[in-house]
């Protein structure tokens, strides 16, 4: 029985011939990482080991990013302890405002996640390098203490399910799209415990940045990991943005399944999960006549070079609805000077649209665009779960970034074909 | 080692933005999060939550964010264990981690109602419905999860195991 490319990482990481779904194994880690919300109780933890050195200064990663720039005063407190433990035990890769930007865009733009590498980060979108082959999965603050201690993390190996990307997709389908269609399909945990494995002739198609937002949203199925195979498009983004030495993992002909679905991209529509779960997904061209009040463009799912590049191309010469908010977030200072140096940001802020500094700030209701009793919200992020940007009786539609920008304009929900 | 206690019955895909909303992330001190635990699906939680108290769910509890903060604020309101048909697999690797007693068990959570009293013995995982009479058995946890539980925690395993 072979394995998925999943199983085959973990048992190098292991150090393992070979391992099967269900085995619990220890694994040496090539990355840890957590934010200014998860660090500090990382840090704590810390105090408790009675080894108090993390295992290797170079394979951890502390990014500030969700309440950056502080917001307020504990949100400081805890920025301030991620900081002076970073100087303390002379952290590579921390990243103050100013070079920081959200964790699971920065990291592969910095070139630290690479493929055929097991990565735990206290933060559930840690699913996100799948993009580039590597295994990478969010955890909690106590696994990111043991793993900067010891550079280890216990794991049950998981089974996987299959998705068969094929086809073309058009114009305006985005990574956000197909991500959103399958998470509709099977559902918020069809992926429990579960490796999301994306393969398929409809892969040469997608870009690196649709890659990041499928992998970004595996946990939004309840998955352990979203993965993809390493392609003449992964190493071109490789040879751009790393010096680190990668291993390509294809599975085995034989692997094992759990399931197999065959996604046509050629036949997808765009597509938003209205409130409250991801898995409530409606086509664009059924989603009825439903007024919004803000526009969000940005998030680790969503604040890429391309999807401003897409947000940019519909509001150009446009200007967003009357009364509307639409809120940008370049996801790194990269992608910020990238949209400067490309025109993008004159073009949001002529439509009316304001541009921010890089943070999570409004995805999970932290800041930067809360929404009051009764607001509606079009978003690019990944999660509409009762009060998750603000009050419990407001409301967030998940869509691409296509969608979010034609529906700023339009002051409803609408496809940019309408546009 | 046992729990006893009033149960509170939640349904499908408890998430970790209603177990503790982000806006109290700002704070990691565990009495604080206990404050505003439940706080956006039942405003009335924790005022209502007693020591020892249960929690019993349907499927994907704990689904969402990482943050440890959830079980940590579940564990801080007095609450002695989660039961549910299926856990979000971060939310159960923080609670093992964290030493908060979670336990699988689908019958268990189709048929306990809000209000049972319900006795949870962690050794043999039955699950005793005081209120119906009715027992079930929860999923054992492997060993190696065994010991984290029994240690208190991970950090607490690891320290041991490092000698």
């Amino acid at each position: 029985m072979g394995m998925t490319m999943t199983q085959k990482i973990l048992a190098h990481g292991a150090g393992l011939e070979k391992v099967e779904a269900g085995q619990l194994i220890m694994c040496n880690l090539d990355l840890v990482l957590g934010n200014d919300i998860t660090s500090p109780v990382a840090i704590h933890e810390m105090d408790k080991f009675s080894k108090q050195t993390v295992f290797d200064k170079d394979k951890i990663a502390l990014v500030p990013d969700h309440f950056v720039p502080n917001k307020d005063i504990k949100s400081a407190e805890h920025c301030k302890c991620v900081r002076e433990f970073a100087r303390k035990n002379d952290i590579t890769n921390y990243f103050e405002v100013g070079e920081m930007g959200i964790e699971h865009a920065l990291l592969p733009e910095k070139g630290l996640t690479v493929p055929g590498n097991v990565i735990i980060g206290a933060d559930s979108h840690t699913c996100t390098y799948g993009a580039v082959g590597a295994f990478s999965t969010g955890v909690g603050s106590t696994d990111m203490a043991a793993g900067m201690a010891t550079g280890k993390a216990w794991f049950k190996v998981p089974s996987a399910i299959k998705f068969n990307l094929t086809g073309k997709p058009a114009k305006w389908i985005s990574g956000k799209d197909i991500i959103l269609h399958i998470i509709g399909m099977i559902g918020v945990d069809g992926a429990l415990y579960k490796s999301m494995e994306f393969v398929g002739d409809g892969i040469q198609y997608l870009s690196m940045d649709d890659r990041f937002t499928i992998a970004n949203m595996a946990i939004e199925a309840g998955g352990k990991n979203g993965i993809f195979p390493v392609d003449d498009k992964t190493i071109a983004y490789l040879e751009e943005h790393t010096t680190r030495q990668w291993n390509a993992y294809e599975a085995d002909a034989d692997a094992v399944y759990d399931e197999e679905y065959t996604i046509e991209l050629d036949k997808l529509k765009p597509t938003v999960a209205f409130p409250h779960l991801p898995e409530n997904t409606h086509t664009i061209d059924d989603c009825g006549d439903i007024a919004i009040d803000q526009v969000v463009i940005g998030s680790c799912t969503n604040g890429r070079i391309d999807d401003m590049r897409i947000a940019a191309s519909i509001l150009k010469g446009k200007h967003v609805a009357k009364g509307m908010r639409c809120i940008i977030i370049p996801a790194t200072q990269k992608i910020y000077m990238q949209a400067m140096d490309e025109g993008l940001l004159k073009t949001f802020i002529e439509a009316g649209a304001v541009v921010s500094t890089p943070t999570c700030g409004p995805c999970l209701g932290g800041y930067m665009g809360i929404l009051a009793e009764g607001e509606r919200c079009v978003s690019t992020t990944n999660r509409n779960f009762v009060g998750r940007m603000g009050h419990v009786k407001s409301e967030i539609y998940l869509a691409s970034p296509a969608v979010a920008a034609a529906s700023a304009i339009a002051g409803r929900i609408a496809s940019p074909e309408d546009i | 080692m046992k729990a006893e206690g009033r149960v509170f019955k939640f349904g499908d895909n408890v998430d970790t933005d209603v177990i503790i909303p982000a806006r109290y992330l700002n704070s990691s001190d565990p009495a604080e999060l206990a404050q505003h635990c439940m706080e956006d699906i039942d405003a009335e939680f924790v005022k209502k939550v007693k020591k020892g108290d249960i929690i019993v769910a349907d499927k994907n509890f704990g689904c969402g964010s990482s943050r440890e903060h959830a079980p940590i604020a579940i564990k801080a309101a007095g609450v002695s264990c989660v039961i549910a048909d299926t856990f979000a697999r971060i939310f159960y690797r923080n609670a093992i981690n964290i030493g908060l007693p979670i336990l699988e068990c689908p019958a268990a959570a189709a048929a306990i109602k809000d209000g049972d009293e319900v006795e949870v013995n962690f050794d043999d995982g039955i699950i005793t419905d005081k209120t119906t009479g009715e027992t079930f058995k929860g999923q054992a946890f492997p060993e190696f999860m065994q010991k984290i539980i029994k240690a208190e925690g991970l950090v607490n395993y690891l320290n041991s195991n490092e000698g």
